[in-house]
C-alpha cells in the first residue's frame, strides 16, 4: 500500500502540489491521469524519493520514503521516469542488467542473468541485446528502460508515461504485461498515462489530478464517465461501450 | 550465442588492460635504463624519485578525472573546472608577491605542500558540502567553480603585473608542472593520499557504473545519490590537490588519458576504465618524459607538452562527437 498524506511541493516559488492525500491499495494497476502540469510526475518522483519531501508523509509498504535507506527502498519499489537520458555508452543487455543492482550491489549472479534474459525476452529485446543504447530508436530504448525497471523485481512499480515513443503493438504489449503482473504476482503498478483509453482498458483504478491536487479517484468504471472526464480535462467527450469495453472519444 | 558474445565482450577489455599494463611497465623500464652513465647510484635514485612522482601524479589525475566525469555525467569535463588549479596558481603568485622570490624559495617544502593541499581541499569542501542540503543543483556548483576560477585568474594576472620581473621568473618555474624537483618526503605523502583515494574509487566501481546512468536512475536503483556524489567529489578534490601540490597543475592530462583509455578499452565499466585510465596516464607521462629527455634533447617541460597534446585531443573529441 502506498499512503500519501498532506504532501505539498513548491518549486521556485510556484506551488506544484497542494496538500495531496491518497491511498493506493496493494495489488493491481492504478493509472494516474490529468492534464499537463497537474503534478502527476512530481507526485511520482516524490513517492520514488527522487525529490526530497518538503511536507507531509509518504509510505510505501509501511516504509517512510524520506527516512528509509535508499537501498532498502530499491528492493521494494522501482521507478522509471519520463525519458531518463542514458549518458553512459552501454549495450542493451548491460543496461537491463543494472536493474538487478539493488540485489547484488556488485556483479551479476547466475540467477540475476536468468532474470535479465527473461526480461529481455519479455520485452522483445532478444535481437537487440548486444546493440548500444545510443543506436536504438526512441521506442526501442523505452522498452529497454522498462525491461530494466521490471528486472528490479520489486513489489511496487512506478512508471511515468512509459507509453511514450511506443508503437501500438508495443504499447499494448506493455499494458498487458503490467495487467498480468498486477493479477498474477499481486504487484502494485502505479502508472502515469496520457492515453485515457489505455487507462480505461487496463487499469483497475484511476486517480485524476488537476492543478496540484487529486480531484477524482476510484474504480475505472466510476471515473470513465463523461461528466467526470469533463471536470478533469475541461472539455466534453463521448464515452461509449464498444463490444463491452469502455471507449473515450476525445479526439474528435 | 547472445551470452557468449557478451562474455567475449567482457573479456576483451581485460585483455587490453593487460597489454596496457605491459606497455606501462616497458615505459618505466625504458625511463630507468636508457642512457645511463656517470654515478649509477645517484642517477638511479634521481630517476626513481621522478618515476615514482610521475606514476603517483598520473594515477591521481586519471582516477580523479574518471570519477569526476561520472559524477557530473559528462565526458568532456575535467576537475580543473572546480577552480582548484586556478586557486593553486593564485596562491603561488600571492606568496611570491608577499615574500618575494627569495622568500618563496625559502619556504619549508612540507609546509608549502600542506598549505596548498589544505587551501584546495577547503575550496572544494566549500563548493561541495552544500550538496548535502536538501535543494541542490550540481550545475550551480560547477558554475560557481568556473566563476571562482575566473576570479582567481584575474587576481593572479593583477599580482603578476605588480611583481618584480626576477620574482616573476621564479613564479613561472613554480606554476608549470614539473617533475624535476620533487621532494621524496612529499612524494610519500602524495602517494599515500593517491593510494587511499584510488582504493576508495576502486571499491566504489560498481556504484560508479550506476551513477553513470544519471541521478534519477541511480536513486531508483538504491544509491544514496547526494551523499555518494558529495563524498566522491571530495575524494576527487583530495586527489587533484595532492597531485597539484606535488608537481603543479596538469589540467589536460586527465581529459587526454581518460578519453584515450575509453577509446582503447571500448567500455565505460569502471572496473576496466579506472585501471585503463591510470595505465594510460603512466604511459603518457613516463613515455613522454623518456622521449623528451632522450629524443628531443632534454630541455622542455613535460607539462607544456601534455597541455598542448591534451588541447588537440580535446578538439578532436569535440569534432568527432559533433559529426556523429
Amino acid at each position: 500500500m502506498i499512503e500519501i498524506s498532506g504532501v505539498s511541493l513548491t518549486l521556485g516559488g510556484s506551488g506544484i502540489l497542494n496538500d495531496v492525500n491518497l491511498t493506493v491499495p496493494k495489488g493491481g494497476v492504478t493509472a494516474l491521469v490529468g492534464p499537463n502540469g497537474a503534478g502527476k510526475s512530481s507526485l511520482l518522483s516524490l513517492i520514488a524519493r527522487l525529490q526530497p519531501l518538503q511536507s507531509g508523509r509518504i509510505t510505501v509498504d509501511g516504509l517512510a520514503v524520506d527516512t528509509t535507506p535508499s537501498r532498502e527502498l530499491a528492493k521494494v519499489m522501482a521507478i522509471l521516469r519520463q525519458d531518463p537520458g542514458v549518458a553512459s555508452r552501454l549495450r542493451v543487455a548491460e543496461l537491463v542488467g543494472f536493474g538487478r543492482f539493488p540485489h547484488h550491489r556488485g556483479r551479476l549472479t547466475a540467477q540475476d542473468r536468468e532474470i535479465v534474459a527473461a526480461s529481455l525476452e519479455q520485452f522483445d529485446l532478444g535481437d537487440l541485446s548486444l546493440r548500444f543504447i545510443d543506436t536504438l530508436s526512441g521506442g526501442q530504448r523505452q522498452r529497454a528502460l522498462v525491461a530494466m525497471t521490471f528486472c528490479q523485481g520489486t513489489d511496487y512499480i512506478l512508471l511515468d508515461e512509459p507509453l511514450n515513443n511506443l508503437d501500438m503493438f508495443h504499447a499494448r504489449n506493455l499494458m498487458r504485461t503490467l495487467r498480468r503482473i498486477g493479477d498474477e504476482h499481486g504487484k502494485t503498478v502505479l502508472i502515469v498515462l496520457h492515453d485515457i483509453n489505455h487507462a480505461a482498458a487496463h487499469a483497475d483504478r484511476i486517480v485524476a489530478m488537476k492543478d496540484g491536487a487529486v480531484v477524482a479517484s476510484g474504480d475505472t468504471e466510476a471515473i470513465i464517465r463523461p461528466d467526470v472526464l469533463e471536470s478533469i480535462f475541461g472539455f466534453p467527450m463521448l464515452v461509449e461501450r464498444v463490444a463491452g469495453r469502455l471507449a473515450v472519444l476525445h479526439h474528435t | 550465442m547472445t551470452e557468449t558474445a557478451v562474455q567475449r565482450d567482457m573479456v576483451r577489455p581485460d585483455f587490453r588492460v593487460a597489454i596496457m599494463a605491459a606497455a606501462a611497465l616497458l615505459a618505466c623500464l625504458a625511463y630507468m635504463t636508457i642512457g645511463l652513465r656517470g654515478n649509477l647510484a645517484f642517477v638511479l635514485e634521481l630517476r626513481s624519485v621522478r618515476l615514482a612522482a610521475m606514476v603517483v601524479v598520473g594515477v591521481a589525475v586519471a582516477v580523479s578525472t574518471v570519477v569526476f566525469q561520472t559524477v557530473c555525467a559528462n565526458r568532456i569535463i575535467t576537475p580543473s573546472i572546480m577552480g582548484l588549479d586556478a586557486l593553486y596558481i593564485f596562491c603561488q603568485t600571492a606568496l611570491v608577491f608577499t615574500l618575494s622570490g627569495f622568500g618563496f624559495a625559502g619556504i619549508d617544502p612540507r609546509l608549502h605542500f600542506l598549505g596548498n593541499f589544505m587551501a584546495m581541499t577547503c575550496l572544494a569542501l566549500v563548493l561541495f558540502l552544500p550538496m548535502l542540503r536538501r535543494q541542490f543543483d550540481l550545475t550551480l556548483m560547477l558554475l560557481t567553480g568556473v566563476v571562482l576560477s575566473v576570479l582567481f585568474r584575474s587576481l593572479t594576472t593583477l599580482l603578476a603585473r605588480l611583481i618584480d620581473p626576477n620574482d616573476f621568473a621564479v613564479l613561472q618555474g613554480a606554476v608549470f608542472a614539473s617533475f624535476n624537483a620533487v621532494e621524496p618526503e612529499l612524494l610519500l605523502l602524495a602517494a599515500a593520499i593517491t593510494v587511499a583515494g584510488t582504493f576508495i574509487a576502486w571499491r566504489a566501481r560498481h556504484v560508479l557504473d550506476v551513477l553513470a546512468l544519471g541521478s534519477d536512475t541511480a536513486i531508483g536503483l538504491g544509491v544514496a545519490w547526494r551523499v555518494t556524489a558529495a563524498g566522491l567529489l571530495v575524494l576527487v578534490a583530495a586527489l587533484v590537490s595532492a597531485s597539484t601540490a606535488l608537481v603543479g597543475p596538469m589540467a589536460f592530462l586527465g581529459l587526454l588519458v581518460v578519453s584515450l583509455a575509453q577509446r582503447i578499452v571500448g567500455t565505460n565499466r569502471h572496473a576496466v576504465l579506472i585501471p585503463a585510465a591510470a595505465l594510460t596516464a603512466i604511459i603518457v607521462l613516463v613515455g613522454g618524459q623518456t622521449v623528451l629527455q632522450h629524443a628531443l634533447g632534454g630541455e622542455g617541460s613535460l607539462g607544456i607538452v601534455v597541455e598542448f597534446a591534451g588541447g588537440i585531443v580535446f578538439l578532436a573529441i569535440l569534432f568527432a562527437s559533433g559529426r556523429r
